[in-house]
């Protein structure tokens, strides 16, 4: 018998959209005196030129060294000292800046948004200092660890052949080294521009007042122009594909797998079944991946097949890809995970899913949303992803529906298509000894 | 420029607001008749529910304690291959359909499940839970799988400096107690089977001391119907707690961990502490939050914002059953260990021997107030926080008592608890770090300790 599945409670949303282009959506909701900020901007590692690997995440860090009215320092004292949090994360296709505070700092947190969003402090010595720190960051994710950043930063390589889709998005030592503040102006000058942007605002405010502090505080930002985004899209795989790696720091081996998959946004309908495909082989224990890897054959130590590259699929835009990755012990191939993994997608492609598989899938997309959904964080953060990837923050609103509508025919045939096209294999080679 | 805006360069810094005060929780708490507790927040923001159940480990002594990691280990990662009804893809499945994803951790002193479901689902869990409880069947094949997987994975967490920098501290501050094991031991791992962990389970797995904490979209009366019908069954006899006391341990010098060829070295401070029912324990916290628990503190500003020596330095307490621990942590380039250690030392050495000032006090404190109420603001951040305060024995109450001990904290009060915590002469200092290149300039700062 299947749950009863419930489902969001609608929060109501409101859009305007300033003179100067900054895109602005309202989701009031007063459940909790908590309020949350985010300002995502359109463009990401994606959009590096060459020679500047990296440079969208260096210039996330620089956004933090102080803006026309708050000195390096300021800005997170100003959160913080208001009772809030912080942060910025730079993804393939946006950069985005998110404070959660007290409902009463709300004012504050947009002027300080507005106050960098203006003008960032970008000068030569605060780029050096943030220069070591991504330095350091990299040392401690990728470098100085096994399985650093695998598979996101090196199965591009092999799946993709643009430079946009395929460099290193961390950033080379080299590129990093070498940056300098006219670079930095010069990019913020680019794809800054507050019709480059959307703001979400949400949690418990009246939106008069916050429409009123969004304009004295954004609308003296000056327009300037948006850059033509190119596309970045790739045609299909020839052949297929595969590479080694040596991890001289791991004892086991590990393997990745990517499919090119339908466009995330041009072809909405089409790519959904994908994201059902995804949850059906790997999500929990009840998965088909998790039940043939981990507990039938005994070929896995750890499994995940999901969607873009860091594993949320509304995130970006064309081209994307479904992933998978394994780590395995030095007595299984990695011929036999792949093997068994295609296996199990051409079970779906040709038995089907039946019902109550499906509506045990159907609830857990549904758990996982709704959980997704409890901090205004996390709802702000999909109505602002809506906005600038989808052209729509309703897109996170009615996302649930549509994922609860996608059928056992429509997985059944992505599944089949995966198993029609070119596929790209990266094994990762332990190069240390236990 | 538009009509509708201001030249931001004429604006000021808004004030902040005294917004409405986020209450502190209130839970319906209950023991039921087989000494299960339970703590139920009703909480309809999502139609969903969190689920944690909380039970308390005996706990070991110096002789038993590697043997119990290993058990413990295994055993929850065990735990859910099949009941008396149901086997593995069984009890998977059922946990799905309701969109529950359920985990079983355990370490030295609880072990604890910890899932969300909808709404709709709550009573299909708890059955499960039960039934999981009084009737865990540990499959000897699943068993001898799992134990060959956990051994992998073991090794796997080897490799990572940042569990071997762990494990070091903690043989260096907890010496042969409990505490000391942060992982299992492979060998001790091998030698398990199912027989083992049947046992070990119906003597851990009592409802005696446990608490079940159920927060989300649902009403406390129907929660207490459900949990005790669910866990009529589950019984067995109550049995006194026993806490092992941190040992002392012999502070100076710098513990190396040589990692040849590593690019960075991990810093691992760490040194007593004062737990949540200790009156110093806000001022601790603020203290703490000066110095480097946040970004806008002094340890932050010294290693990253001006030498960027390090992404992301930390420090922190960390409340156990046993007592509580002063940590700092930071993950620097190898090239300046030595004068990171040194900068930090330096930091700790100013907390302890000077006054913070008002501004930095007021900061401090208004972060710890606003984010106290960030986090029991959502379903699964005050099912969290709660299960917490349940692992020393305290009830949603404290919350409440501790925002009042943190708005009266003083600066004579934070420098107290610097003094007391925060002096580098009662501290432990471990760095696993390339010996090759940082040892003869850490040397320069203190006597040089092997590992424990």
């Amino acid at each position: 018998m299947p749950v009863r599945v419930p489902t969001l409670p609608a929060h109501p949303l409101h859009r305007l959209t300033l003179d100067n282009g900054l895109r602005v959506v309202l989701a009031p909701d007063s459940t909790a005196p908590v309020v949350a900020v985010a300002v995502y901007y359109d463009v990401g590692m994606r959009s590096e030129p060459l020679g500047r690997t990296g440079f969208a995440h260096l210039f996330e860090h620089v956004m933090f060294q102080g803006s026309a009215q708050l000195p390096k320092l300021e800005h997170a004292r100003q959160v913080q000292g208001s009772g809030g949090i912080f942060n910025g994360s730079t993804h393939l296709d946006y950069t985005n800046y998110f404070e959660v505070l007290p409902a009463g700092a709300l004012e504050r947190a947009l002027f300080c948004e507005a106050d960098r969003m203006a003008a960032p402090l970008l000068t030569q010595e605060t780029i050096d200092n943030q220069i070591d720190v991504v330095k350091e960051e990299i040392r401690v994710n990728v470098l100085n660890r096994p399985y650093g950043a695998f598979p996101w930063l090196q199965l591009p390589e092999v799946l993709f052949d643009s430079f946009a889709n395929t460099h290193n998005g961390y950033g080379d030592f080299v590129d990093l080294e070498s940056a300098t503040a006219e670079d930095a102006a010069a990019f913020f000058d680019s794809y800054y521009a507050p019709g480059n942007a959307v703001l979400a605002v949400g949690g418990d405010f009246d939106v008069e007042q916050v429409t009123q502090w969004v304009e004295r505080y954004f609308a003296g930002v000056p327009a300037r122009t948006t850059p033509q985004r190119p596309p970045f899209a790739e045609p299909a795989l020839a052949e297929d594909r595969h590479a080694e790696v040596v991890d001289p720091l791991a004892v086991t081996p590990a393997l990745a797998i990517g499919w090119r998959v339908p466009d995330p946004v041009g072809d909405f309908e089409g790519f959904l079944p994908y994201v059902v495909l995804s949850e059906l082989m790997s999500d929990s224990d009840a998965s088909r991946l998790e039940q043939r890897l981990i507990h039938r054959d005994h070929l896995a130590l750890y499994q995940a097949m999901y969607l873009g590259l860091f594993g949320d699929p509304f995130d970006a835009r064309d081209a994307t890809a479904l992933m998978f990755q394994a780590h395995h012990g030095q007595d299984v191939s990695a011929g036999q995970v792949l093997a068994a993994v295609e296996e199990e997608l051409k079970s779906v492609a040709e038995e089907g899913v039946g019902e109550t598989e499906l509506a045990r899938v159907q609830a857990r997309i549904a758990a996982q949303l709704l959980r997704q959904a409890d901090p205004v964080l996390g709802r702000i953060q999909g109505f602002a992803a809506g906005e600038l990837i989808h052209g729509r923050a309703e897109f996170a609103t009615e996302l649930p529906g549509r994922l609860a509508q996608v059928d056992a025919g429509s997985v059944a045939a992505a599944a089949s298509a995966l198993g029609t096209q070119h596929r790209a294999v990266l094994e990762l080679v332990p190069g240390a000894r236990a | 420029m538009s009509l509708l805006g201001e030249d931001p360069s004429a604006m000021v810094l808004p004030p902040l607001i005294e917004a409405r005060s986020a209450r502190a929780p209130r839970a319906a708490a209950a023991t039921l008749p087989n000494g299960l507790d339970t703590m139920v927040v009703r909480r309809p923001t999502v139609p969903m529910v969190e689920v944690r159940l909380h039970i308390p480990l005996p706990m070991a002594n110096s002789r038993t304690a590697a043997a119990a990691i290993a058990r413990g280990s295994l055993m929850s990662s065990s735990m859910l291959f099949g009941t008396a009804q149901r086997d593995q893809r069984q009890l998977a499945n059922d946990l799905a359909a309701v969109g529950a994803d359920l985990a079983v951790s355990a370490d030295a002193d609880r072990l604890l499940f910890s899932t969300a479901v909808l709404r709709t689902g709550l009573s299909t869990v708890l059955d499960l839970l039960a039934e999981i409880l009084t009737s865990a069947s540990y499959p000897s094949a699943e068993v001898v799988a799992e134990r060959d997987r956990l051994g992998q994975r073991i090794a796997m967490a080897l490799t990572q400096p940042g569990v071997v920098a762990r494990m070091a501290r903690s043989r260096r501050l907890f010496g042969d107690h409990p505490y000391a094991h942060t992982m299992p031991d492979p060998s001790m791992v091998a030698e398990l089977d199912a027989g083992t962990l049947r046992r070990s389970h119906r003597d851990r797995a009592r409802p005696y001391g446990a608490t079940l904490v159920v927060v989300g979209d649902v009403q406390p009366a129907t929660v207490a119907k459900q949990a005790s019908s669910a866990f009529a069954d589950w019984v067995g006899p109550a049995r006194g707690s026993r806490v092992l006391t941190l040992p002392d341990f012999e502070p100076g010098g710098i513990t190396l961990v040589d990692r040849p060829g590593a690019v960075q070295s991990n810093i691992r401070i760490g040194g007593a502490a004062v737990g949540r029912r200790d009156p110093a324990y806000a001022a601790l916290k603020l203290a703490n939050l000066i110095f480097g628990g946040y970004f806008s503190s002094r340890l932050t500003e010294n290693l990253r914002e001006r030498n960027g020596f390090t992404y992301s330095p930390h420090s922190g307490v960390d409340n156990a059953a046993a007592g509580s621990t002063f940590i700092v942590d930071a993950d620097v380039a190898t090239e300046v260990t030595a004068r990171a250690v040194h900068e930090t030392w330096y930091e700790l050495g100013r907390m302890a021997l000077a006054p913070v000032t008002q501004d930095e006090l007021d900061l401090a404190r208004r972060y710890a107030l606003g984010t106290l109420a960030l986090s029991t603001a959502t379903q699964a951040g005050l099912a969290s926080t709660l299960t917490s305060l349940v692992g020393q024995g305290l009830s949603a109450s404290w919350l409440a008592d501790h925002q009042k001990a943190v708005a009266g904290v003083t600066i004579a009060d934070v420098q107290e608890a610097a003094r007391r915590y925060f002096a580098v002469s009662s501290l432990a200092t471990v760095v696993v770090g390339d010996a090759t290149v940082v040892e003869d300039s850490l040397r320069s700062l203190a006597v040089i300790r092997n590992p424990e």
